[in-house]
């Protein structure tokens, strides 16, 4: 019996069949403990999914007010996943926690192999991140901003130059990076910004309603080139929408969360299936009710209106 | 979690503090150059103060035989602008927060403290750029330095206060969510801080109450120290104001760094 060579699978492939016996499972278990294999066997065939993202009973209070409400979920190594909910279900609040940007209240987390809470620095480099709102600096031009990038996560200076090229390529930017951000359409920030968020070449791609305000066109060619860049390096993307239609098309895999607590999960098709519904929009609303969500105004949409009726000033 | 160095769980990474600092550092100087209707505009009200309180007040001040207002009154002026640029550079954050490019380094994987020093760095030379042309103008109006060989010692106090007061609105802007309490800060800090520092009033013969008021404001010892080493008549000595300001600043910077690190987005 051949033994399997581990540290190659793990670094290669993301699903990956191994025709064995218990004894590859226990190996396998044994010399890649962090790597939380899931075990699927199907007729004498163990199915091993590698997850790169693990959630454990996380929960998240604030004050009185429960955001997020001890949740599980896995997400497996290369896998385009949706994490869907209404509005203030704790979404962005549970990809705070994941990105280190909020510590949780109870719970563990493992984000490729490390703890957000502990190993801040481990886990920073192994995602990217675009968020709702742009965190492009205006002020600045398409090249300062990818250099920043590139200099923050300590991009090889060598190869600096050749991959923000590349990347602004990709997303057809490359003839504007003497441009200033502040002259460029929503649309054209946002492929900026998933071109930054690629920068570093992370494991994982977070995206928080990447798609707002997006024209069908710009969509498309988004999603078009995730989809390849997540086949070709086996890139796993995280993300949130409010497009049904985009999650049902896009992802392998999704979860569903309302006021704080998973409700459901799994493919379109077998969401779909368990709500005897013709869409994942129609899945959706018999998940999560028509009741329609009145999310508190906080800080930061106070912040918005002030930013709107100041005309965008930065 | 307060530690200059990359704490990264891989001993293999290479700690990229230095080049943290120095990038956003870099960034606030390209910034500031290139909004050249921002300096013009926050030009004018130093330039204001000096036509209108200089000119105006003159004659009175050398009446009571203090001498000459505007070599009094310059080094407050310029100790204003930087007050104002610093503090607002700081406060900034709350914006930068929410809707900037704040949150694209809170996930980068360096320190927080690097990027708190880069950004007070970078906004404490830009509020001595502008202090500086202050000063530039000043002269245009009837300034006069005492000592040439005086101003790299006059720049190093316009850094310590640029420095002093972006590390102290980076620290306001830490713990505000939202430029609601702006208002609050600008009447109930910002601007007694200037009208309590004896940048427009020589300190002498005041009373008991505003000797105290002046004495706690940690711009008194800036102005002070600046007119000292500009036009050569300083209340406390140089040595003194240089070390109780070097002292307040690096309390500021330790307050300032400290609140950074816990803000949660």
């Amino acid at each position: 019996m051949q033994f399997p060579r581990l540290v190659e699978i793990r670094s290669s492939l993301t699903k990956f069949y191994y025709e064995s016996s218990a004894f590859a499972k226990f190996h396998v278990m044994l010399k890649d403990p962090i790597c939380h294999l899931t075990c699927l066997s199907a007729t004498g065939i163990i199915f091993l999914v590698a997850n790169i993202i693990s959630v454990k009973n996380l929960t998240k209070k604030f004050d009185v007010f429960t955001a997020v409400d001890d949740i599980s979920f896995d997400v497996g190594k290369g896998e385009i996943f949706a994490f869907l909910g209404p509005n203030g279900a704790g979404k962005s609040t549970t990809i705070k926690m994941l990105t280190t940007l909020l510590s949780p209240t109870s719970g563990s987390m493992s984000i490729n192999g490390q703890d957000p809470s502990h190993a801040q620095d481990a886990v920073r480099k192994s995602f990217g991140i675009v968020f709702q709102d742009p965190s492009l600096d205006d002020d600045l031009t398409v090249m300062e901003n990818m250099e920043l990038h590139a200099a923050l996560y300590s991009v090889d200076p060598k190869t600096r130059k050749g991959r923000i090229t590349e990347l602004l390529k990709f997303v057809d930017l490359a003839d504007k990076v003497k441009w200033m951000v502040k002259t460029f359409s929503g649309g054209m920030k946002r492929r900026l910004e998933i071109a930054r968020g690629l920068l570093h070449h992370p494991k994982i791609l977070f995206l928080d309603e990447p798609t707002i305000g997006l024209d069908p066109q710009t969509r498309n060619h988004m999603w078009t080139y995730l989809k390849n860049v997540n086949k070709k390096e086996g890139m796993t993307v995280f993300f949130t929408t409010h497009y049904m239609d985009e999650a049902e098309k896009n992802a392998d895999r999704i979860v569903v969360i309302d006021h704080g607590k998973i409700i459901a999960q799994g493919t379109p098709i077998e969401l779909k299936k368990k709500t005897n519904s013709k869409t994942l929009e129609d899945a959706f609303l018999s998940l999560t009710g028509h009741e329609i969500r009145n999310e508190e105004a906080g800080a930061v949409d106070q912040l918005r209106q002030h930013r709107r009726a100041w005309g965008g000033r930065r | 979690m307060i530690s200059l160095g990359n704490t990264g769980e891989h001993g293999e990474e290479e700690d990229n503090t230095m080049e943290t600092i120095y990038t956003l550092w870099k960034r606030q100087v390209i910034k500031y150059f290139r909004s050249r209707s921002r300096i013009v505009g926050s030009l004018a009200q130093p330039l204001l103060y000096l036509l209108a309180f200089g000119y105006g007040f003159g004659s009175v001040f050398s009446k009571a035989g203090q001498g000459n207002y505007i070599q009094f009154l310059a080094p407050g002026i310029i100790a204003m602008s930087i007050l104002f640029t610093a503090i607002f550079t700081g406060i900034e954050i709350i914006w930068d927060r929410q809707f900037g490019f704040l949150k694209e380094t809170l996930v980068a994987p360096v320190s927080r403290l690097s990027i708190m020093l880069g950004r007070t760095l970078g906004g404490a030379t830009v509020a001595t750029v502008q202090g500086t042309i202050v000063l530039v103008l000043a002269m245009f109006v009837g300034f006069r330095f005492t000592n040439y060989s005086q101003v790299p010692l006059a720049l190093l106090f316009m850094f310590l206060i640029a420095i002093l007061f972006t590390a102290m609105g980076t620290a306001i802007a830490s713990v505000l969510e939202d430029m609601q309490g702006f208002q609050l800060i600008m009447n109930f800090l910002v601007m007694p801080i200037f009208f309590l520092s004896g940048s427009l009033f020589p300190l002498s013969n005041l009373p008991f109450a505003m000797v105290i008021a002046t004495r706690i404001d940690p711009m008194t010892y800036g102005i002070d120290g600046l007119r000292g080493v500009l036009g050569g008549i300083a209340q406390f000595g140089i040595t003194l104001d240089l070390l109780v300001l070097g002292g307040i600043t690096a309390l500021f910077l330790a307050i300032g760094s400290y609140l950074f690190t816990k803000i949660q987005v």
